[in-house]
């Protein structure tokens, strides 16, 4: 077993630092701050708590911007997604496209009264920021503010002790509220695949805010390591992995979140970067595609697993971009990008430390998902 | 019982040698999910990685402390990884090996300095 000492120098620390502390996180550097990995109870246990119960995450790591309400349409040329019609209200799934198609970052889009908010990757925060700034006139990066996620099945019923008003969201809805005097953005979103909200909030009523969460006995905190195997579960997927400058939508399966309006025919169709690559790959289909594998027995297949149709010989047909162990489902699971040539029912064989591992194909997600729409 | 840096444990039985890793180690590495064993009879020299473990986040080695044959695995953890974290000291030792010269032990770690080690 090598030592895995983290370097803890230059990074970053998350408002509620003090409060993970005594509730005896382990922390580990991730995307350049120091985050907690996970609790005293272990991944495994924090992970089945969310699927059941409530888990409470601290996300204040991501980056938040708010962009004049009118800049709608100045966004669209920036992503593939209809933000002039987005209602006030309501939160929507995007990505920043590049010019040849693939993706700069996800991030999430939510229409308030005073402007829309943007939630962006911690790790591509600064080059989004970048991004945005060189194409919209006032952006305005938000500081001083923390994001925590309740997720589960009693998410609902325990934040509603705290804001009454969640219970009348429905999925990707969005509200501003008040708790104690302080300003909030709720969101009812996440990325475990289970019910849940985000909560956007002044960094100084995070803790009180989160201490009064955890009063809750249906309340716990989980850390990231968990919310890497839910998301992978959910069939979510991350950048860095699952997406990114070289893997267009289509092939990631994000297709879904292209809207009508921007497409081939649609009333604001293309204008977005790489729109000629993503509108035919929609129109034609993409060379490659994403599919959830379940392989046989135990061992896990990591990112970065090289895939093959035969289990000797042949040339290689892919790659697993996220892969693990689904504590859900006990046994490993795996996103991978296959040659679109793939037939959807064939076994798939993973070299795993030498040896080819067969996996079944299944569809995303590994999980139901829990969203109240 | 001695220890290594690796946080592995090693313990004489007759003419062969038990080996695991600490608590410590098991605490670091969290839930395991998989245990992958060497075959009997392999002989290994010192270094070799020899077991994979991994748990619900990444995947590591445990390498082979001493030269020596692979005499017998615990096949137990390959049906229930999750003995790693219950009893790392006692049940869910990992392989057995058979040594040319026992004295190799008198190199390794006292729990006394392992505890050093970790910083305990």
């Amino acid at each position: 077993m090598a030592d895995t000492a983290p370097a803890t120098e230059n990074l970053k620390t998350l408002p509620l630092r003090a409060l993970h502390e005594e509730l005896g996180a382990q922390f580990v550097p991730f995307a350049g701050w120091e985050m907690p990995v996970r609790y005293g109870p272990g991944v495994m246990a924090e992970h089945l708590w969310c699927r059941e119960k409530a888990a409470l995450f601290d996300v204040s790591h991501m980056g938040q911007v708010m962009l004049p309400a009118d800049e709608g349409a100045a966004l669209e040329a920036l992503v593939p997604m209809d933000i002039v019609g987005l209602s006030e209200g309501r939160q929507r799934y995007a990505f920043f496209t590049n010019d040849a198609g693939g993706l700069h970052d996800d991030l999430m889009i939510a229409r308030h009264g005073d402007g829309l908010h943007l939630v962006v990757n911690a790790a591509c925060a600064e080059a989004d920021i970048a991004h945005l700034k060189a194409h919209l006139p006032a952006v305005d990066v938000l500081e001083g503010l923390a994001l925590l996620a309740v997720q589960g099945p009693m998410a609902e019923a325990a934040l509603s002790c705290l804001l009454p008003e969640v219970t009348g969201m429905r999925f990707m809805d969005a509200r501003r509220m008040d708790w104690e005097g302080a300003a909030l953005r709720v969101t009812r979103s996440g990325y475990t695949g289970e019910d849940g909200f985000e909560i956007s909030m002044p960094a100084g009523v995070a803790e009180p805010f989160a201490r009064a969460l955890l009063a809750d006995d249906r309340v716990a905190p989980v850390g990231l390591g968990a919310r890497d195997s839910l998301r992978l579960e959910a069939g979510l997927p991350l950048y860095g992995q699952d997406l990114g400058p070289t893997i267009s939508p289509v092939e990631a399966g994000l297709a879904w979140a292209i809207q009508k309006v921007r497409r081939t025919g649609g009333e604001r169709a293309g204008g977005f970067p790489g729109a000629d690559v993503i509108l035919r790959q929609l129109a034609d289909g993409a060379s490659r595609r994403r599919a959830g594998l379940l392989p046989e027995g135990r061992a896990p297949m990591r990112a970065g697993t090289p895939l093959f149709e035969a289990a000797e010989g042949g040339a290689q047909v892919g790659h697993v971009t996220s892969g693990g162990f689904g504590p859900t489902l006990g046994a490993p699971v795996a996103i991978a990008l296959l040659d679109a040539g793939v037939p959807s029912d064939a076994t798939i064989f993973g070299e795993v430390r030498g040896r080819r591992l067969a996996a079944r194909q299944a569809p995303l997600p590994f999980v139901p998902p829990g969203y109240k729409r | 019982m001695k220890f290594t840096e690796d946080h592995e444990w090693l313990r004489p039985e007759g003419d062969v040698i038990v080996v695991g890793i600490t608590e410590y180690a098991a605490t670091q590495l969290g839930d395991v999910v998989y245990v992958e064993l060497p075959e009997i009879e392999t002989q290994v020299a010192k270094g070799d990685e020899i077991v994979v473990i991994e748990s619900v986040k990444a995947a590591s080695d445990i390498v082979a402390p001493i030269d020596g044959e692979i005499v017998e695995v615990n096949e137990a953890l390959t049906e229930n990884p999750a003995l790693v974290n219950e009893d790392p000291m006692g049940d869910a030792w990992f392989f057995k090996i058979k040594v040319e010269d026992e004295s190799a032990l008198d190199d390794f770690m006292t729990e006394d300095e392992y505890k050093d080690h970790i910083g305990e």
